[in-house]
């Protein structure tokens, strides 16, 4: 029992105290923001940001005044899309990475490595330049496009991982009882993989979602993201803090939501492969 | 029993199947060779040209002018010295914080799995609301920094975080800091779960302090964990400019450019793809260069 009650305080004391302090510093920033966002822009000079008289209004003038419902549709659109292309194209990829050995298997998927690895600002301007080319910019589909190079890589190393978690045994039963490759991999394989599915296509939506450079340089007035829509204020509204932090909490809170939803399974991928290796 | 009709000779069989592979591949290759490796020839070519967006009929090749250029170019020596600072603080700062974070969430506690899941909320955070946000705790004015060190009395009055030259860069650095520990964190818990409790039983058995236990049970069994996490947030950190951008632009004066900034702004601003360009195969190289030396040095301890 002593010991018993020792443990405990030393669990308590160097352990869950730390982990309180390192919570602190990690939500306190967005708790700070949440706070401000809800105090009324006149009080929040005169008495700081206080839960006390909480209020929407700053909400409210975001969607009534600036417009912030456009904003959240063109990101939506954009993450959406993003999602469809990069599954559909990585899901295939990935099966035939997992299944089959052929020629130039391995340079092919360091090439897909690789490319995770690229400054987006390489590739930024050629873009720029291809969809003025093609009269995209300041389109839906040209930041389609843009987040997809980042989209495509990622989503086809995940998912090729998830696919080596299916044993092969069970397509090859599936082929031995007639069905054709294709057919195991709709059959068989796709079922069983959903929630790697789900999973990749959140983070693909999340990162879709949060994405800057691109949106700042291929949008413009008519395709203007959430993200890019927060930049903006702070630059037409200087000093405007309450509904500065209303638009961050907005765009954050999306991702964030999803990000709680599918963390575990995301991690579980994401990290499997370094534990590993 | 043969998996493909049966009324197919064998060897279209065998065609078939070395065919598969690639059909299933092209369509992801092919987009990204549209889109990712086009794109970066793309970049390579402009970078030799005298390309500025608003004279768009003056394009003229160059050679290595733009290059040249770079290396006579003060604010590129400024912006590199910050990028070699900002990498060289934030990601040992990241991992020492994500590391103390990891092995606390390893211990039992009743409210770990919370914990767990609250500690990645950076993570997933778009870059734009982490910059404002923490544009709004730096604010000299009303932030809320400023506020708590003066309480405190740390400090005497109010610093300008990020108006002032000389702390600029190391508040970002702070922030950058804060949005990737909990990634660290993340990847080294898996690491550290990934270790055989026997191995810690064994050891205390024969005696051996925590620390030893640290030094030589926790650390060889996170090592792995340790090298990809490096290299993946180092690329990440290095190649991010969006906190940056949205924190200061840049400013004030040069204090906080970084080099991917720097080629970004030169062609946002002045819209000179040419240069702009050149920097951005510049630092690419010098990114690759790094990562190379990285994965041969530690890498090859590994094995």
């Amino acid at each position: 029992m002593i010991a018993g009650k020792k443990s405990r305080t030393r669990t308590l004391l160097f352990v869950e105290l730390p982990m309180v302090l390192i919570l602190l510093f990690t939500l306190g920033p967005y708790l700070w923001m949440l706070l401000t966002s809800l105090t009324a822009e006149n009080r929040l000079f005169t008495e700081g940001p206080s839960i006390i008289g909480a209020t929407f209004e700053n909400y409210i003038r975001l969607f009534k005044t600036v417009g912030f419902l456009n904003n959240m549709i063109a990101s939506l659109i954009v993450a959406v899309g993003t999602v469809i292309v990069g599954l559909s194209l990585s899901v295939t990829a990935a099966y035939a990475f997992s299944r089959f050995s052929f020629r130039g298997k391995k340079y092919l998927m360091i090439q897909f490595l690789i490319i995770n690895m690229f400054p987006i600002v390489l590739l930024i301007l050629p873009l720029f330049v291809l969809m003025r080319v093609l009269g995209l910019l300041d389109t839906h589909l040209a930041l389609i496009i843009a987040n997809s190079t980042v989209a495509i890589p990622f989503s086809t190393w995940m998912m090729t991982s998830y696919i080596n978690g299916i044993p092969k045994s069970l397509d090859e039963a599936a082929m031995t009882d007639g069905c054709t490759r294709m057919g195991a991999l709709r059959r068989v394989v796709l079922p069983l993989c959903t929630p790697g599915i789900v999973a990749t296509g959140i983070y693909i939506f999340i990162t879709s979602w949060n994405e800057y450079l691109y949106a700042l340089t291929l949008g413009g007035q008519n395709v203007r993201t959430i993200t890019v829509a927060i930049q903006t204020l702070i630059g037409e509204y200087e000093v405007q803090w309450g509904l500065l932090t209303a638009g961050g909490i907005v765009g954050a809170l999306p991702a964030t939501v999803l990000f709680l939803i599918v963390q575990k399974r995301l991690i579980s991928g994401m990290t499997q492969g370094a534990v590993k290796g | 029993m043969t998996m493909t009709a049966p009324d197919m000779p064998a060897g279209r069989v065998a065609l078939a199947k070395r065919v598969l592979p690639y059909a299933l591949l092209s369509p992801a290759v092919l987009v990204t060779l549209a889109i990712v490796f086009f794109p970066m020839i793309q970049a390579a070519w402009m970078s030799l040209h005298d390309y500025v967006l608003w004279k768009p009929n003056a394009i003229t090749f160059v050679g290595l002018k733009n290059f040249v250029a770079a290396f006579q170019d003060e604010v590129f020596w400024i912006s590199l010295k910050h990028t070699v600072i900002w990498i060289g603080i934030t990601i040992p700062a990241q991992m020492l914080l994500g590391l103390a974070t990891a092995m606390l969430l390893n211990q039992e506690f009743s409210w770990r799995p919370l914990a767990r899941a609250l500690i990645i909320i950076p993570w997933a955070l778009p870059s734009v609301v982490i910059g404002l946000m923490w544009v709004w705790i730096y604010d000299s004015n009303y932030g809320v920094l400023n506020d708590f060190l003066l309480r405190a009395d740390i400090i005497k009055q109010s610093i300008p975080w990020l108006a002032d030259p000389d702390t600029a860069l190391y508040a970002i650095i702070l922030t950058l800091t804060w949005q990737g520990f909990p990634f660290f964190a993340v990847m080294i818990l898996a690491g550290l779960q990934s270790i055989p409790k026997s191995y810690y039983e064994a050891a205390s058995i024969d005696g051996a302090s925590k620390f030893r236990q640290f030094w030589h049970i926790t650390l060889p069994g996170i090592s792995g964990v340790l090298v990809t996490a490096v290299l993946l947030r180092t690329i990440w950190v290095a190649n991010s400019i969006d906190v940056i951008y949205v924190m200061t632009g840049g400013g004030p004066g040069y204090s906080t450019y970084t080099l991917p900034l720097y080629a970004f702004i030169k062609a946002r601003t002045n819209l000179d793809f040419g240069y702009g360009s050149a920097l951005a195969v510049l630092f690419t190289i010098m990114l690759l260069g790094l990562v190379i030396v990285y994965l041969r040095k530690v890498g090859g301890d590994n094995k």
